[in-house]
């Protein structure tokens, strides 16, 4: 758009923002990555530490390496949030991916494992996309229960194949803990993902429908979308999205537990919403969500480094992402 | 009864006035009631009535002019304090709480209860329990129930918006004489109303609004109609001249669009008629008579509880809009808020359609998508300056949006239900010629307009709904304003051109 010229006029500025929220976003990140350098002088510029290195490829990868899992359930948050929905059951779906995988390759082999994991996951996602597409429940709700109900099969699950031992495959373990030219190997699956994402946001028709749900139902039923057809496949597809991001986090972790992924469920929401996605749907960007991860780990890191208790650290975080939120929806009301 | 002129009215609203914005809904209302005198408070579409009522009982506060209730300026905040003032409104919604009994809506209210049955009784509803939920009731006895509550409160002033609207005739008989008994005792009523028959058996006086004023105080005798519809009418903007040699020409034997007998919740009862392609059929109806349920049965968002529906000769049922597009039926809806995604683009809100269906879910076609989107904003001039979001349009601009929208995607039957409401005159001189042309290139075309001076110039026919049913068909290229008005009046039939 052409307003970047127009920027000392407010309201123009904080249309700008809202079109492009990724800038401020960006700058956000740089100050805040400064802050930490001030905190630990040559955490990030080693120069200043004695050592050598402009900048430290290690610690950014790690800053990467565990935004990416974040960042992909952050895409969750971001489509369903498209529509005015949300996806409370990601967290859930990651760790039952995750669960299932690694229990289930030792008796089944690595492929097929990993296949099961990813349909178990779309399973949960279509279960949300019929209950809030087809019966309308609500999807904080319908995602919710969901999440519930996949926890507790999750517990049976465990009991039968508490004797099989786990088995992390070697393929997930070096997308989550190897490293190529210093940078997480993670980026090899989280990058094309990312484009499919940003790809399906702007140029598909399915992409549209979902700011159309979002911004107006009515206009949508309209002028021919059924939107339940839209719902299911939205879910679906979250659904598919959160298990891969589990079969990361597993290769990551290397250490399959009944909770692996559950508390990366809600900085995921904060992600989105820091990157810019509005809960009421219609507007959202997934960009911003990933530079949103970015932030939130970086912010952890700083929490990390205060030495802080963690009541405080939790309060701390809280604090940041209400404020952040604060900010911006200040600055799109005046758009 | 007439009002006696040495006590003082009841309510006497004098030089109202209320603006919204650049709009002027209002520009110098004035009604009186005295005492024991009904007085019919009456004006066409868009002349304010609605804003007037909703000053009168304090919903809205007026920006000049006063209200003045047995003689005390009412500084009318709320309707709570409109209430408390003495004057109770009785609308055509029910306004009791479903989730509570009677007796507990009573209660709300401080009602007294001795004086609501007797009131009930009188109204012809027997054996009421107290106890009985609100949602458990039927719509009819809701209206009674209102009515007896407001009755009960002893009001000064009783205000009726088109209570009566859809009550069975017994029960509308009984409501007249009971309106009638309360302003013998001493009450002042306003009635609103769009039935004439109702107006002259139990009206005094008819007041008429027009462009926001009042432009007369009737009273009511034998043949007051044809002055109350003059007055009503007045001298109108000049929304252009039909374009001559636009006549509808094609009459294929099987018509685009053939309703049979629909009926549908609430108030659209048993309608017919054609609709042929290369045709305008204008729909003229005063508000709420039935053509809302009617548009939507047709644009899939409804389904009839009776009747069927062709299509080029070929019975269908939507159970979505996508039905109806699929057979070529596409609904420009009434308001523009429900159509369009205002924080989107023009261009998202034109193509829209492209994206609907499954097939289409994949790539975006790009090209095609921008040549037929440009396309439409060229036929229809769409200012594009704020094409970023569709909110930052003008009115007139949204609303070409929303039709270029089916521009885009190719007209094959297009309802337009009251395209032109809220915009300006330059926009709706654009649309008449287009919606003709769009006729002329063998679409068919359904059109519903709250101003009735636009059926002349956009529809080859027209039928006349009141009361849920088609009361007549009218050559539309030839009839005047007047005849328009008596008709969606009920007055009197013309001859049919059908």
């Amino acid at each position: 758009m052409s307003m970047v010229s127009e920027e000392r006029n407010p309201v123009q500025l904080g249309r700008y923002l809202r079109d492009n929220p990724v800038v401020p976003l960006i700058a956000l990140l740089f100050f805040l990555i400064a802050v930490l350098e001030f905190m630990k002088p040559g955490m990030i510029i080693p120069l200043r530490g004695g050592r050598d290195g402009l900048v430290s490829i290690f610690w950014v990868g790690n800053l990467i390496k565990f935004a990416i899992p974040l960042a992909m359930l952050a895409a969750c948050q971001v489509l369903t949030m498209l529509t005015a929905g949300i996806d409370l059951s990601a967290g859930v779906v990651a760790t039952v991916s995750a669960f299932v995988c690694a229990t289930l390759s030792p008796l089944i082999g690595i492929q097929l494992a990993m296949l099961i994991a990813l349909g178990a996951g779309g399973m949960v996602g279509l279960v949300n996309g019929v209950g809030s597409g087809v019966v309308r429940v609500h999807p904080l709700i319908m995602t919710l229960g969901t999440g519930l109900i996949a926890t507790g099969c999750l517990q049976v699950y465990q009991r039968f194949v508490i004797s099989t031992g786990t088995e992390i495959p070697q393929m997930l373990v070096w997308l989550g803990t190897g490293r190529t030219l210093g940078l997480p190997n993670g980026l090899f699956l989280f990058v094309p993902f990312a484009l499919v994402i940003l790809w399906i946001m702007r140029f598909s028709g399915f992409g549209r429908l979902l700011f159309a749900l979002g911004s107006n139902e009515n206009a949508a039923s309209l002028s021919g979308v059924r939107s339940w057809q839209v719902l299911v496949a939205l879910y679906t597809l979250s659904g598919l999205i959160a298990a891969l991001a589990g079969l990361l986090y597993l290769g990551m972790i290397r250490a399959p537990s009944l909770s692996l992924a559950n508390p990366l469920l809600l900085p995921s929401v904060a992600a989105a919403v820091i990157g810019g996605t509005s809960i009421f749907g219609g507007r959202g960007s997934f960009a911003g969500a990933i530079v949103g991860a970015l932030i939130l780990r970086v912010i952890d890191t700083m929490l990390t480094l205060l030495q802080m208790p963690q009541g405080a650290r939790i309060l701390i975080f809280g604090l940041i992402i209400l404020t952040v939120t604060g900010i911006y929806e200040r600055i799109i009301r005046q758009g | 009864m007439l009002t006696d002129n040495t006590s003082q009215p009841l309510l006497d609203a004098a030089n109202v006035t209320k603006s919204f914005g650049a709009v002027h809904a209002l520009t110098n209302a004035s009604l009186r009631v005295g005492v024991g005198e009904i007085v019919a408070l009456m004006g066409a579409n868009g002349a304010g009535k609605s804003t007037f009522v909703k000053i009168l009982t304090g919903a809205l506060h007026p920006d000049g002019g006063e209200v003045i209730i047995k003689g005390k300026a009412a500084h009318v905040g709320s309707p709570a304090e409109a209430r408390a003032s003495g004057l109770v409104p009785v609308y055509q919604e029910p306004s009791l709480v479903p989730d509570l009994s009677v007796f507990d809506n009573l209660r709300l209210t401080d009602t007294p209860v001795e004086a609501f049955i007797d009131f009930v009784e009188k109204l012809g509803i027997e054996n009421l329990s107290l106890n009985a939920m609100i949602s458990a009731l039927p719509l009819a006895t809701l209206r009674i129930l209102d009515l007896a509550r407001a009755l009960a409160s002893k009001p000064d002033v009783l205000l009726l918006d088109e209570m009566t609207a859809a009550l069975p005739t017994d029960l509308v008989e009984r409501v007249l004489s009971v309106v009638r008994e309360a302003a013998d005792a001493g009450c002042g009523v306003v009635y609103i109303s769009h039935r004439f028959a109702e107006i002259s058996a139990i009206c005094d006086t008819a007041t008429v609004l027009r462009d926001g004023k009042t432009v007369g105080e009737l009273k009511i005798e034998p043949g007051v109609e044809d002055r109350v519809v003059e007055l009503m009418l007045g001298a109108k903007i000049d929304l252009g001249q039909r374009e001559v040699g636009k006549e509808s020409r094609i009459r294929t034997v099987t018509p685009r669009l053939s309703v049979n007998g629909i009926t549908a919740a609430p108030k659209l009862k048993d309608v017919s008629f054609d609709l042929y392609p290369g045709e305008v059929l204008g729909v003229v109806a005063l508000e709420g008579q039935g053509q809302d349920e009617l548009f939507e049965v047709l644009a899939g968002f409804e389904k009839p509880s009776d009747g069927s529906i062709e299509v080029d000769g070929e019975p269908v049922t939507f159970s979505h809009p996508a039905d109806a597009i699929a057979k070529g039926l596409t609904l420009v809806p009434g308001d523009r808020a429900d159509a369009l995604m205002a924080e989107r683009s023009v261009r998202e809100n034109i193509a829209l359609p492209f994206s609907a269906s499954i097939r289409n879910w994949g790539p975006l076609r790009q090209r095609h998508e921008k040549s037929r989107v440009a396309h439409a904003i060229e036929r229809l001039q769409i200012d594009t300056r704020a094409q970023g979001e569709v909110q930052r349009l003008s009115g007139g601009n949204q609303q070409k949006v929303t039709i270029g929208r089916w521009l885009a995607k190719g007209v094959e039957t297009l309802l337009l239900f009251d395209p032109t409401r809220g915009i300006d005159v330059r926009t709706k001189r654009q649309i008449y010629p287009l919606v003709r042309e769009l006729a002329e290139q063998g679409a068919a075309v359904l059109f519903y307009t709250s101003e009735l001076e636009e059926v002349p110039l956009a529809c080859d026919r027209a039928v006349v709904i009141f009361n849920g049913h088609v009361v007549d068909v009218i050559d539309a290229s030839k009839a005047d304003e007047q005849t328009l008005m008596r008709a969606a009046y009920g007055l009197s039939k013309t001859e049919s051109a059908a």
